[in-house]
């Protein structure tokens, strides 16, 4: 199948291009750094007196989210910094000529950069999960109770903003593509956090604010969703922790996930679209 | 009905018409229409922004046309599959930098999905003077090793069709021969060529027919013979007598400047009539010093036809 060609081009393309290895030198020092910090948090504090297994539990499951966010914000916006280059890059470039003047039609190209690229984010983030998960455990003992759901999720969340920017690279500069995805991001996260400090306040029009991004911008509903399955809600509940942008008080509904099914369609037709009119 | 269908002739290489784009307000492309046969070179002349490129990618279904059609091997130019035996080296030649030669042209062979060994893949680097850089990454190579590259990319999937835009741009003197032969080779073997170029003799050499476009329309197009005009004959002569000028005259128009005299030779020429010409004047009594057969060349009919349409 040709698809699977761009996409075996596309992980190669990182590989040769070493983006794996950079990756790898980033993940590793991440790992170093929060095995120092969960090792710490295990200690006794002398002031406090040791902590209880439940609220152990639940600063593990924040300091873990916190982490967590690291690795999906690595993932993100490495593979929307990928998807620039590799489209519209590659038809500045020049390179896409010989290659669209074969016979392969121009969505095939673009379903199949889209599928090296959702490897190679959900590759790095269960990679990079597990990684971590490990190191927690092994320092204090704690286990996401979901670990599975969670690195899904946050496959997704990759494929999600990696989506928005291959529609973006069919339409304008690599460099401006990846900044505007970046941008995207960063807001929807913002919005998320005013939304729950709505929620927090109970004033449900600030509350909104949060609900709209996440629909029109899945990224902070999955990460939202990919918290829950990392944190221990038990002891979350039982401290009336909320609000908190590192804790998340409820698990994603299903009609959520079906929209993001939706949206994914929704926006890689679109970017099929945009690319087959595109004069090269 | 197969029967029948097999015994018409094959269709064109390339059948276009009326194409036309415009970018903005600007017309780049103007209703052009033209055919290239099968196993014919034809070349594609014109000055720059006449809209050669944008021709060549409306073809290859690069750039969508705003109106037109393209068919290429029979099949129209929508379909991807009309791409199948088509190889194309751009103007703009870039290939993954990141990948080996070898690796490039493996590649272009599993989207052409033409079954074509690695043997023959080397043979094909080695025509282009890369075989010894077969297992190098791109990224190190010069821009004229890339578009040697470019041309091996455009002939290893077997081609019947190659379209080549400006193939000796960063080519050195030698490598321009090498172009020449390639092209020659490709026509001995019923290898349909367009060729884009600036460098008129090239075209000159080795196409059997020319489309020269300008400001997005064609100029003019035919066989060179046919744009070229007829051939002439000069002739330095002394002791001229009427009876030798009425001979002169006899083979077509004449033009004289001293000793110096110019006869167009009749379309129909079989390569009799100059040493027919020849003899006859000595027959007469004239003095021959010089007979140098001479033809307009195709850069000064090129430029002829372009201050003709401007």
């Amino acid at each position: 199948m040709v698809a699977l060609t761009f996409a075996a081009l596309t992980l190669r393309e990182a590989a040769r291009r070493k983006v794996l290895r950079a990756l790898g030198l980033l993940t590793l020092a991440l790992l170093g750094l929060s095995a120092w910090g969960f090792a710490e948090l295990a200690t006794v504090d002398p002031e406090f007196g040791a902590l209880t297994s439940g609220e152990a539990r639940l600063f593990a499951s924040q300091v873990l989210n916190l982490v967590m966010f690291g690795y999906s914000l690595i993932a993100a916006l490495g593979t929307a910094f990928l998807a620039g280059p590799t489209l519209s890059g590659e038809v500045e470039s020049g390179q896409a000529l010989s290659v669209l003047a074969r016979p392969v039609r121009r969505s095939t190209v673009l379903l199949g950069k889209w599928l090296g690229l959702v490897a190679f984010g959900t590759g790095y983030v269960f990679t990079a999960g597990l990684a971590q998960f490990a190191v927690v455990r092994w320092a204090i003992g704690y286990w996401p109770p979901d670990p599975l759901t969670g690195l899904l999720l946050l496959a997704a969340q990759t494929a999600v903003l990696m989506t928005l920017a291959l529609l973006l690279a069919t339409a304008i500069s690599p460099m401006a593509s990846g900044i505007v995805a970046v941008g995207l991001f960063g807001a929807t996260w913002v919005a998320g956090v005013v939304g729950s400090v709505g929620d927090l306040l109970g004033n449900e029009g600030v509350a909104r604010v949060g609900e709209v991004s996440r629909m029109l911008l899945p990224t902070d509903g999955l990460w939202r969703g990919a918290m829950h399955a990392f944190q221990d809600s038990t002891s979350l509940v039982a401290a009336g922790f909320e609000g908190s942008p590192f804790l998340a008080v409820a698990p994603l509904s299903p009609g959520y996930l079906v929209w993001v099914a939706v949206w994914l369609l929704l926006i890689g037709g679109l970017a099929a679209l945009s690319f087959g009119r595109r004069d090269i | 009905m197969q029967q029948l269908l097999e015994q018409l002739p094959p269709s064109p290489a390339v059948w276009c018409s009326g194409l036309r784009k415009r970018y903005g307000k600007r017309a780049a492309v103007d209703g052009v229409s033209f055919t290239v046969g099968r196993g014919e070179v034809v070349g594609l002349l014109g000055p720059n922004g006449a809209g050669k490129t944008s021709v060549i990618k409306m073809l290859l279904g690069l750039v969508r046309p705003d109106d037109g059609e393209v068919l290429l091997l029979g099949r129209p130019g929508r379909d991807p599959r009309a791409r199948a035996r088509v190889g194309y080296l751009p103007e703009l030649f870039r290939y993954q930098p990141w990948l080996t030669a070898a690796e490039v042209l493996a590649l272009h062979v599993r989207l052409a999905r033409e079954a074509v060994p690695e043997p023959e893949q080397r043979d094909v680097l080695g025509l282009v003077g890369l075989a010894e850089r077969a297992g190098d990454r791109v990224g190190g190579f010069s821009k004229g090793m890339q578009q040697r590259l470019g041309l091996a990319v455009a002939l290893v999937a077997r081609p019947e069709l190659v379209v080549l835009d400006e193939p000796t741009s960063a080519l050195d003197p030698l490598g321009r021969v090498d172009v020449r032969d390639v092209v020659l080779s490709l026509r001995e073997r019923g290898v349909a060529v367009l060729l884009n170029s600036h460098l008129i003799g090239e075209v000159e050499r080795v196409c059997d027919r020319v489309v020269i476009l300008d400001r997005g329309r064609v100029a003019a197009a035919g066989t060179l013979a046919e744009l070229l005009g007829q051939r002439e004959l000069r002739l330095r002569l002394t002791g001229l007598t009427p009876a030798a000028e009425a001979r002169l005259a006899a083979v077509g128009a004449t033009h004289r400047a001293g000793q110096d005299v110019t006869v167009t030779l009749p379309a129909d020429d079989d390569g009799a009539t100059v040493p027919r010409l020849v003899a006859d004047l000595v027959g007469l009594g004239v003095q021959v010093h010089a007979v140098e057969p001479g033809r307009i060349s195709l850069e000064e009919r090129l430029l002829g036809i372009l201050r003709e349409e401007h």
